[in-house]
């Protein structure tokens, strides 16, 4: 009974220590950083691979091997975290397709998500995901948009008890039903939330941020380019001289480093389906990040754009 | 769906323009040289509706009825569905509007007449049938990529609704709710992916609305 005080004790050190603490590992300049999963101090790289839009290529062939070239490159810069979805049309089977082909990295970090109104059919849908994806199983899965998030919730959990998964997570995307998503955070022992967060897009900074490091919860960021739109819009924009100095040589790289530097984020995870930008967006996690005075300068500049 | 006043069309797209009109594009590949058949078989229509036959009305409804079942399967089956899960969903209609076609429109007297309604009917049907593939390589696009009567589902629909305005005969209105529905449901789609030829899909739903609410009104 000590012994098993004793180790209670420990963690329970051990995870104040990681959200009070700074929660990048140290890294020279120019190397990448890792964050901590806040649950359990596994190191992660901040930067993952969404697959929305991007992977749903159904079957042709021509386009899935463009995306099993993306996975390539990113698991060749060092990546972890792939996130997909049931909601996702061919998205799944397409990145079960660059895993075989890539020979099963064993550095895979697999998140995704159940998706479907009826709770019953959550464990069938999520033994289709983990069949489709090719994996023994999932690290992280996500009650996707909290779609009849109660009864996903008992399952994920249930699995996470029986050694079937590593993480529990839930998910919103464009700030919808932030309410409810905070009233879960605050009465669900989750691992991961995973929202939409960028350098226009703020309003997780003001409750959900806070609330993730003071609970303990890793925090997923969605659409940091909002799909797009945003690189789009400040593509014909100059770069301030000073992206130096954060080591920004793009759009794309300064929207990154706002992100990941934020010292509530897990990781962010942007779709593409090019490999010159999975590497551009994989370099965005080399030091220097940017600190808060710097990240409000960021924020200033795109403002006043 | 929760808060759904919040979403948008862009958040319901599943898929890149470039995975759209590559489909389109392997899924003429695949049928090659179908589209002489079903272009063929729009021609005969329209010699049909000028000289019709005693077997003809049969034969239009047939035809229409036999090309939606085959754009469901063919088309939103085994094709769309692969990027589009809503696909699968709308199979069914497709399904219920050839039966309808079989039940309803052999009844019907397809020909052409020179009335307002007549003359927008033939107006849609003939642009389907010529017009709408020329569409995408004037936009810029692959030949391989035209969208062909009886091959996709736009020109078919955008068809239907022309012939059906023509038609003449009891209960004619049913048989435009799933084109016009589609039509609807594939604006949204290629609006969302930035095609400007979009609009022409929501022209022909205004298209027949107004003939067939001028007559129901009178």
């Amino acid at each position: 009974m000590t012994a098993t005080r004793r180790a209670v004790l420990h963690g329970a050190l051990a995870t104040a220590a990681l959200v009070m603490s700074p929660v990048r590992a140290r890294a020279q300049p120019g190397e990448p950083t890792v964050r901590r999963i806040p649950s359990t101090g596994e190191t992660i790289p901040p930067v993952g691979l969404g697959t929305w839009i991007t992977f749903n290529v159904g079957d042709d062939v021509e386009l899935r091997e463009e995306c099993a070239a993306v996975m390539q490159a990113f698991f060749q810069a060092g990546g972890r975290m792939i996130d997909s979805s049931p909601m996702y049309g061919s998205s799944q089977e397409v990145v079960g397709y660059g895993l075989r082909k890539l020979g099963r990295p064993t550095s895979l970090f697999a998140a995704d998500k159940v998706w479907i109104s009826s709770g019953a059919r959550g464990p069938s849908q999520i033994e289709q995901s983990r069949s489709l994806w090719g994996v023994p199983r999932f690290d992280l899965l996500q009650v996707h948009n909290l779609l009849s998030w109660e009864e996903h919730l008992k399952t994920l959990f249930a699995m996470k008890a029986a050694g079937q998964l590593r993480y529990v997570g839930i998910t919103t995307s464009e700030g919808r039903r932030h309410d409810l998503f905070e009233t879960i955070m605050r009465r669900q022992p989750l691992d991961f939330v995973q929202v939409t967060y960028n350098i226009v897009d703020r309003e997780v900074e003001d409750r959900i941020l806070p609330l993730a490091a003071d609970r303990g919860m890793g925090v997923i960021v969605n659409r940091p380019f909002q799909q797009g739109v945003l690189l789009r819009r400040l593509s014909g924009r100059p770069l301030p001289a000073w992206a130096g100095d954060i080591g920004a040589s793009s759009w794309a790289q300064f929207i990154l480093k706002f992100i990941i530097s934020h010292p509530a984020v897990t990781v962010a995870i942007p779709a593409t389906s090019q490999v010159a930008h999975v590497r551009e967006n994989m370099a965005s996690m080399a030091t220097p990040l940017p600190d808060a005075a710097m990240r409000q300068r960021m924020a200033d500049y795109v403002r006043n754009l | 769906m929760p808060e759904w006043w919040t979403y948008s069309a862009e958040d319901f797209l599943l898929f890149s323009p470039r995975t759209y009109w590559r489909m389109i594009e392997r899924h003429n590949d695949a049928l090659w040289p179908a589209q002489i058949l079903t272009l063929a078989l729009g021609v005969a229509i329209l010699l049909w509706l000028f000289r019709p036959r005693p077997w003809s009305d049969r034969v239009i409804a047939g035809t229409l009825a036999a090309l939606w079942a085959w754009l469901a399967w063919g088309f939103l089956w085994e094709r769309y569905a692969t990027i589009n899960w809503a696909a699968s969903y709308l199979a069914p209609l497709f399904v219920l509007q050839a039966f309808l076609l079989a039940m309803i429109g052999g009844r019907l007297r397809w020909s052409a007449s020179r009335t307002g309604r007549g003359l927008v009917g033939l107006a849609l049907f003939v642009y389907a049938l010529v017009l709408h593939p020329l569409a995408v390589p004037l936009m810029g696009r692959s030949t391989r990529g035209a969208e062909v009567f009886g091959i996709t589902p736009d020109p078919t629909a955008i068809a239907t609704i022309g012939l059906v305005l023509m038609a003449a005969g009891r209960w004619s209105w049913v048989l435009l709710i799933v084109p016009m529905a589609w039509c609807v449901a594939s604006w949204a789609t290629l609006h969302t992916l930035g095609a400007s030829e979009s609009w022409v899909l929501l022209a022909a739903v205004v298209l027949a609305i107004i003939p067939v609410a001028r007559r129901r009104a009178g």
